[in-house]
């Protein structure tokens, strides 16, 4: 029986782990490091917060892995041999394989800054990052400040995390406004006072320059290049993600910053694939970038290896691109591609609308010329996913889109709706004389 | 503001304290003109309680209920053995001990609770509705910017079966064995609430008066705690405000002014099999006496279960009744909200869920079955078992017991939906309507999930509503109450609940959308 090892129990090992026994009798084993059972990364704010417990964080549960012959290892790979396809695991443990999955996801960033590997200094990404947390930041008595250094979205995340305890939080964001280089500005500049309501002092266009220690080698105290000093207890460091691959040094496979792949996820020794956070396109997909660590797209590997690995060779191929975040109490949603003034080429118009005085916008992205809907930002109103994935795949133009916005409109019953206001300011501003379209069964459930 | 808080929960305590006290305080002083009314009234011939009474009771002060019901208790229990020696069975009493004393109680309560009524409702009702409104009131400014506020749940021992938890759990269950099987330690409780209750039926309080108005009030100070929680989401604010009416309207206020008009107490939401004594015999004697209105009411129960109920959860689901407008779901949504997380998510629960809640529908048909074979047939007994210790075992193990002891006592620890999920008959009902003829459905927004596992967390009816989210799977689960909350706390809009047509309804899907479109199809397909 073929031996297929993942290194990973994140969203996209597991996903891959799943679909190969629904296609085959394989042999499947996982080992992971962080621990025993697959959780929702993207749920462990929701702990610190006190909604869930971390067991609710565990999608499955603990019977699903065996009943599923899915063996778990918790153990850390610390090298990988191609040539004798053998694992090298902690205290010279070996495991081999017939083909392995690295599915070994993130790392938090840190850029060299002075003070970084303090004692109060972390980042936000694993069970133990939580854990820490929890340790050196309990309550406002013990932890009186923290600074979060980088301004996105497990930045924000961890800020709401620190505020539900009402810990005082400093915010410095390298960008003149929040999140700017993926959101428009209109956007961005809501998400900047919504902030800032939830009394977090928000401080933009700053960098760190140093984190200064206490005589017990714990942060005290950063340094800003605005030359300000802020005392603090804690330091969350949340500029970003790096693939997680230092043990694969040596072992002869690709890396760039993140694995090499293919588009059918295998890497330049073959049997070997790399899947998820880690994983490195030769060449970008559409828009999107080589390395896309999001959740989605881990599973969306998953579930594509899968059916390679279980002799149906599929290549990655993900359909439009869509994600959601939430900025504080703001939920967000993307369908499609919309780009921010830093990012967006020439070609790409935006229209924005933004209610009066509630936190709720949106923003469409087309094509200036052809009129071509490219995509859609929206903020505090939930959109239908399969009707914007329909419209990209027939090429819709922004005025049909705009007469019938509320066939993707997906807020819970009761709601107020905007699509009148929506198109009023989009006849304003395009000089059309479009009228909303009344919600329609039909159009949502026939297939394109 | 948190001293506003703090204060309002002193206050609440203290009239919660006093509520609790209550019923071991207060004198009973029985006069013989009262004595003989109540002999006449229950239409009493057992010489030997009669004599026990004038003697032991009559023209004495008994100091709390603790020294009056054990001498009347016995003062049945003395006489009845007696006249069964004597096979003297026309004088044996078959009112209970425990009713009898309630009985007793409240036509010989004097002293401060009976004489001021008014002051002692304000002590007890109105501290605690002033309490829990000053402790409720201020999270308007506490809680911050409306949204999803569900900080700390897993941190508070109220809410974290801590030892509050545990508090309100022998609280509720004491109160409900009290209620059900103490009657007569309520009696001071019904003098509270006699004005109240004279001035809609005309007639005093007794024990389920209290019941009903405390259902009431306490509905209405948790639903003014959802509405603040809320207050984003419009499908609570609408849904909170109809279960709110149904219960004061149609569940308290309807059948009050009906018997002040000599009518049937009667219902007009509660649906058979949740009311599953509609068709016992006194109750259709009842109907059937009481000229157009009864029969009306019979007609209309049965509409209301066979037409009614199954023709509105074909077009909205179970939830218009279940959290829309039955009564215990009111209770469940409102009071029962700080407990829902508690219900189980296990495969195992769901296991029994369905073992117990189908068992409990069957066991009502059989029953109402033998009911109306006995009605008909005028026979009180079917293969040699009495219909009437069926309905007497139904009526303690399901009415009593498990919908009210176990059903609301359990909320601060299995969640605030036990009832409804394991037990409630109609809710197996109507969940088979809604598994396989219903056009609700919770809509799962394609591959938009990221299994945070918010929506299962807080799903009272223990569904794993993650489980089919992150396949992208539609949920048409025959025990979703459709309270909407599982959408609420959505951190990612991944949950809508919607009627929509039939046909696309459930949609099992192996591969997510935002994939490759030839792979969907491809596995999808099969
Ligand atoms: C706080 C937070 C919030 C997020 N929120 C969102 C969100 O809302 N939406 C979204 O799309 N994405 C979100 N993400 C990103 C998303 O969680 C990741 O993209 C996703 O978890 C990556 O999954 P993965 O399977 O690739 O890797 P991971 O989940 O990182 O799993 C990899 C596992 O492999 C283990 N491992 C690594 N190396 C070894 C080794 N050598 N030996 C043994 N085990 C090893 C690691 O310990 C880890 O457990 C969030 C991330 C974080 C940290
Ligand atoms: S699935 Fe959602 S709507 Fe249904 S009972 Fe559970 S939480 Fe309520
Ligand atoms: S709450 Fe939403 S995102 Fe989280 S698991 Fe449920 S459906 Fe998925």
């Amino acid at each position: 029986m073929e031996h297929i090892v993942i290194i990973g129990n994140g969203i996209s090992g597991v996903t891959a782990a799943r679909h190969i026994r629904k296609l085959s009798d394989k042999k499947i084993t996982i080992i992971s490091a962080e621990t025993d059972y697959f959780f929702s990364r993207t749920a462990l704010m929701y702990v610190y917060m006190g909604h869930m417990k971390f067991e609710h964080t565990q999608p499955y549960e603990n019977w699903f892995w065996k009943k599923n012959r899915i063996e778990l290892v918790k153990d850390y790979v610390t090298q990988v041999d191609p040539e004798n396809k053998r694992l090298v695991l902690t205290e010279g443990k070996t495991m081999d394989f017939d083909k392995l999955i690295i599915a070994t996801g993130s790392k938090p960033n840190k850029f060299g800054w002075k003070g970084q590997d303090l004692k109060g200094v972390q980042g936000l990404y694993s069970k133990q990052d939580l854990d820490q947390l929890e340790a050196d930041a309990p309550n406002k008595d013990a932890c009186n400040r923290a600074v979060i250094v980088g301004g996105g979205l497990i930045g924000i995340e961890l800020a709401e995390m620190l505020r539900s305890r009402e810990i005082p939080v400093t915010f410095l964001v390298r960008e003149e406004s929040f999140w700017n280089g993926v959101l428009p500005k209109g956007e961005s500049q809501m998400i900047n006072e919504h902030i800032k309501e939830h009394h977090i002092d928000l401080k933009l266009g700053t960098n760190l320059v140093e984190i200064l220690p206490d005589e017990n080698g714990r942060a005290k105290a950063v340094v800003t290049d605005k030359g300000e000093t802020i005392a603090c207890n804690l330091v969350g460091l949340t500029a970003g993600v790096t693939p997680n691959i230092d043990f694969l040094k040596d072992s002869g496979i690709a890396l760039g910053r993140g694995v090499k792949v293919d588009r059918f996820l295998e890497t330049n020794i073959k049997g070997i694939y790399a899947i998820g956070d880690c994983a490195e396109q030769h060449e970008p997909i559409g828009n999107r970038r080589p390395i896309e660590a999001v959740w989605y797209t881990g599973r969306m590997m998953g579930e594509a290896l899968a059916q390679t690995i279980c002799g149906k060779p599929r290549k990655y191929s993900p359909g439009h691109w869509f994600n959601s975040a939430k900025f504080l109490d703001i939920e967000y949603q993307t369908y499609g591609w919309v780009f921010s003034e830093r990012t967006k080429k020439e070609h790409e118009s935006h229209f924005h609308w933004r209610h009066p005085s509630e936190k709720i916008c949106i923003t469409v992205a087309y094509d200036k010329d052809s009129k071509k809907f490219l995509g859609i930002n929206t903020f505090g109103i939930r959109m239908r996913h399969e009707i914007f994935d329909r419209w990209l795949t027939e090429e819709r133009n922004v005025d049909y889109v705009m007469q019938y916005l509320k066939d993707a409109n997906f807020d819970p019953e009761f709601y107020s709706h905007y699509e009148e206001q929506i198109i009023s300011k989009y006849n304003s501003v395009m000089q059309t004389s479009l009228s909303v379209k009344k919600k329609s069964w039909k159009r949502i459930f026939s297939k394109a | 503001m948190k001293a506003i808080k703090n204060l309002g929960l002193i206050i609440f305590l203290i009239g919660l304290a006093i509520f609790t006290a209550i019923p071991v305080l207060g004198t009973f002083r029985l006069d013989q003109g009262t004595f003989d009314e109540i002999v006449k009234e229950k239409n009493i011939k057992s010489d030997g309680f009669i004599q026990s009474i004038n003697e032991n009771v009559v023209g004495k002060d008994f100091k709390g209920m603790l020294s009056l019901s054990p001498v009347v208790s016995s003062a049945i229990d003395a006489a009845n053995s007696q006249h069964r020696k004597n096979k003297e069975y026309n004088k044996v009493i078959y009112t209970s001990g425990h009713d009898m004393a309630a009985l007793v109680g409240k036509k010989s309560g004097t002293g401060f609770i009976a004489q001021n009524k008014g002051l002692m409702w304000f002590f007890t009702f109105g501290l605690g509705i002033i309490g829990a409104l000053m402790f409720i009131l201020p999270n308007v400014i506490l809680l911050g910017k409306k949204g999803i506020k569900n900080n700390g749940i897993y941190h508070e021992s109220a809410t974290n079966r801590g030892w509050i938890a545990w508090m309100v759990f022998i609280f509720l269950v004491s109160f409900y064995l009290v209620l059900y099987f103490r009657p007569e330690f309520a009696v001071n409780w019904t003098f509270l609430v006699d004005p109240i209750s004279e001035s809609l039926s005309g007639n005093p309080a007794g024990h389920w008066f209290v019941y009903g108005f405390m259902y009431c009030v306490v509905m209405t100070v948790m639903a003014v705690r959802m509405y603040i929680k809320y207050r984003h989401n419009m499908y609570q604010v609408v849904r909170t405000t109809s279960v709110l009416f149904f219960q004061i309207v149609f569940a308290f206020l309807i059948p009050e002014i009906m018997v002040r008009l000599q009518m049937p107490y009667y219902d007009f939401k509660n649906a058979f099999p949740l009311d599953y004594d509609f068709f016992f015999q006194w109750n259709l004697k009842e109907l059937l006496n009481s000229g157009g209105i009864g029969l009306f009411i019979l007609v209309w129960g049965i509409v209301l279960t066979l037409v009614i109920v199954p023709v509105m959860v074909y077009f909205f689901g179970k939830r218009w009744y279940c959290s829309w407008v039955c009564g215990c779901g009111g209770l469940a949504e409102t009071l029962g909200d700080p407990y829902r997380q508690h219900s189980s998510k296990s495969l195992f629960s769901w296991k029994v869920e369905r073992w117990l809640i189908h068992g409990v529908l069957l066991f009502a048909i059989v029953m109402t079955g033998m009911t109306l074979y006995s009605f008909f047939t005028e026979s009180s007994t079917i293969f040699g078992i009495k219909t009437q210790s069926v309905q007497n075992t139904y009526s303690l193990l399901i009415g009593a017991i498990f919908a009210g002891v176990i059903g609301t006592g359990f909320y601060p620890i299995f969640g605030n939906r036990v009832w409804c999920r394991f037990g409630c008959p109609l809710a197996a009902y109507l969940g088979f309507v809604q598994r396989f003829k219903s056009r609700f459905r919770i809509t799962t927004n394609g591959g938009q999930c990221i299994s945070c596992g918010n929506c299962s967390t807080y799903c009272e009816q223990g569904i794993d509503v993650r489980a089919y989210a992150q396949k992208g799977e539609n949920i048409v689960r025959s025990s979703c109450v459709g309270c909407g909350i599982c959408s609420a706390v959505c951190p990612r809009g991944v949950l809508k609940l919607e009627n929509g047509p039939e046909e696309g309804r459930i949609n099992p899907t192996e591969v997510l959308l935002g994939n490759d479109v030839d792979l969907m199809e491809l596995v999808n397909k099969k």
